[in-house]
């Protein structure tokens, strides 16, 4: 699992890529909060288009992120294009509370 | 009749959830599914694994057994684990139930297998521990002439 996260003005942008499950979960966790902490960003945006595999740990992942985004009066936004993860997604009932765009632009055109 | 049958034995290590899942996919990819439904296989073998390595073994070190079995075009998962056990497995099994909300776990384990599976069976005793069973019949098989 490779992660990046960047920051951009008030968004938290984060891109994943390979398998995301409890086993990697972990230390994906802990970047972004590491990086939420800064005061300035507000918004997350997770881009899981680069992800080959994801669990029920990435729903737990995503919610958890969503409180956190939720506390900061932020907003949290999801970039995917791929049938498995949105399959996953729909069935969690995350899809009604975060809106999913097809690219990053059109994600921060919504921010 | 088609048979086929393949066993594992791996530590209950978190790194082995993508380990136990690839293999089960592999023997499984024989009866030529389709992308979703390995996905739908890998899922479910991934949070079964992932069950027994938090709750079972509530991260100790044991042996989780993963055994599948192809029957013409249907397959057949057995996770087992040594562990802990669970309680009530009803409750277990509730959308969202988890027993140890702190580690942010979403509670959709067990959905998720009944949902990308076929059938799901969930045989738990305390202080012995647990085996779940699911089935998956492939459709890209069965349409196949």
């Amino acid at each position: 699992m490779h992660i990046s996260v960047e920051k951009h003005k008030e968004n938290l942008l984060v891109q994943f890529k390979g398998e995301l499950d409890h086993h990697s979960s972990e230390i994906v966790r802990q970047k972004i909060d590491q990086q939420y902490l800064d005061q300035n960003i507000r918004n997350i945006i997770l881009d899981l288009r680069g992800l080959t595999f994801m669990d029920s740990s990435g729903i737990g992942l995503i919610m958890g992120r969503y409180k956190n985004c939720i506390e900061k009066k932020g907003k949290m936004f999801i970039v995917n294009d791929n049938p498995q993860v949105e399959k996953i997604l729909k069935m969690s009932g995350l899809l009604k509370i975060i809106n999913v765009y097809p690219t990053i632009e059109s994600a921060i055109e919504n921010i | 009749m088609e048979k086929n049958y393949m066993r594992l034995e791996f530590l209950s290590k978190s790194t082995n959830e993508s380990f136990a899942r690839v293999v089960v996919a592999a023997f499984a990819s024989q009866l030529d599914p389709t992308l979703e439904e390995l996905s739908d296989i890998k899922t479910a073998v991934s949070e079964a694994v992932t069950n027994a390595i938090i709750h079972g073994y509530e991260y100790q070190e044991g042996i989780i057994v993963v055994e599948a079995r192809i029957i013409d075009d249907e397959i057949e998962i057995v996770v087992e684990d040594k562990g802990v056990g669970i309680e009530d497995v009803q409750k277990a099994m509730e959308p969202f139930y988890t027993s140890k909300p702190d580690l942010e776990r979403s509670g959709m384990g067990f959905t998720v297998m009944e949902t990308f599976m076929d059938s799901l069976e969930v045989e738990s005793k305390k202080g012995e521990g647990t085996r779940v069973k699911m089935r998956k019949k492939f459709k890209s098989l069965s349409s196949k002439e």
